[in-house]
């Protein structure tokens, strides 16, 4: 069984989740702030209304950085 | 979703200003914002030599690659802090970045010339990390910036950086640092002019500008900072951001346009008016003997290192 196979960072894990489904239906479930982060594929960006189908992978990469000084 | 522009397709939407871009229109108001808030706040003149501190980070690699673009004549220095790995890795991608375009890049390694590292400062002084890293940082960029002749240096503060260190002063009402909060530091003595080009720049879109660009830089976020309370602070920005877009902007230029004024006596008075001395050591404006580096330089050189572990320092 497939699924759209989604890398996360924070801790680093991978997880698979049916497709077909929108970046922002995805980054819903997930609960993730589409502030804080890209959805990104095969090197470049994915925008919020693209469709992943069940052979898709994708990066949710964090863009929050910590340092205050 | 549709390119605002050309109305080709569209790679990423930014929700402040309602609108989504294309690659290379999404490049041009990286572009464009960049050369808005230079002019705007008089950071930067034409013929300025400027150094970039870069950490391998998305922001100041973007700073870096951006300053290049408009025409600016931008040397990097990276500063080893000896945060384990993520040192390491960071040094790599800095470096990595600079000779692929053979730009001039100096190199400053806190281990190796001053015999310590932050995590290890941090402990023996008692500081937390992000204040021994900053303190570092500052001293050694000033004085490469003095030594270099240099007319700035260009730091990769965001948007989004701005308004978290402005909500976290204003919480607290630290009008000493709500009166220094700007996107220019003029030079004073002893003291490099200090500009933030990136102020009008959400992290998203210098995360996002880097991944266009291909600027291979480092994701991981530094062990030190986990859990501090500037991120803290971002996420509470975001969280409102996401409910009403471009919260973060109107907050931080509302204080700019109308309320930074207001704490400009607050701010401490510099070196000439203070009266202040020199530091023995290695002269930079003190009010003490040695200046706060070179303290903490002696109470840090040659104490044994800390280790770090993934569960952070021990």
């Amino acid at each position: 069984m497939g699924g759209v196979k989604v890398h996360l960072r924070n801790p680093s894990r991978t997880i698979e989740h049916p497709g077909p489904v929108s970046i922002v239906a995805l980054l819903q479930k997930l609960e993730v702030n589409r502030e804080s982060v890209l959805v990104i594929r095969g090197g470049t960006l994915v925008p919020g209304d693209a469709l992943l189908a069940d052979d898709d992978e994708v990066e949710i990469r964090p863009v929050i950085s910590g340092g205050a000084a | 979703m549709k390119c605002r522009v050309c109305r080709g397709p569209a790679v990423i939407d930014i929700r402040r200003h309602n609108a989504n871009f294309c690659v290379d229109h999404f490049l041009r108001l990286c572009r464009d914002q960049v050369t808005k808030a230079i002019a705007e706040f008089s950071m930067l003149e034409r013929g300025d030599r400027v150094l970039v501190a870069v950490s391998g980070g998305k922001d100041s690699l973007a700073l870096w690659d951006l300053l290049r673009e408009l025409g600016y004549e931008a040397d990097g220095l990276y500063i080893g802090l000896g945060i384990g790995g993520y040192s390491d890795r960071s040094g790599e991608a800095v470096k990595a970045f600079a000779q692929e375009r053979g730009w001039p890049l100096q190199v400053i390694d806190l281990r190796d010339e001053f015999d310590y590292d932050v995590p290890t400062a941090a402990k023996v002084t008692k500081r937390v990390p992000c204040s021994a890293c900053g303190l570092s940082k500052r001293h050694l960029f000033d004085k490469a910036a003095l030594d270099g002749g240099y007319d700035a240096v260009a730091t990769g503060h965001n948007l989004d950086d701005e308004a978290a260190v402005l909500f976290g002063n204003t919480l607290r009402w630290q009008t000493e640092y709500l009166a220094r909060q700007m996107p220019v530091l003029p030079a004073r003595h002893g003291f490099p002019r200090k500009v933030k080009p990136l102020v009008s720049l959400g992290e998203r879109e210098m995360a996002a500008y880097c991944v266009l660009r291909g600027i291979d830089y480092i994701v991981e976020e530094c062990p030190m900072a986990a859990g501090n309370k500037h991120l803290g602070y971002k996420e509470a920005l975001n969280e409102i951001e996401a409910r009403s877009p471009g919260s973060k902007h109107a907050f931080y230029f509302g204080f700019l346009a109308r309320a930074a004024e207001r704490f400009r006596d607050a701010a401490p008075d510099g070196p000439e008016e203070s009266g202040l001395g020199l530091c023995t050591r290695c002269g930079a404006p003190s009010t003490n003997e040695l200046c706060a580096f070179c303290h903490l330089v002696e109470r840090s050189a040659g104490a044994e290192p800390v280790v770090l572990t993934t569960k952070g320092a021990r």
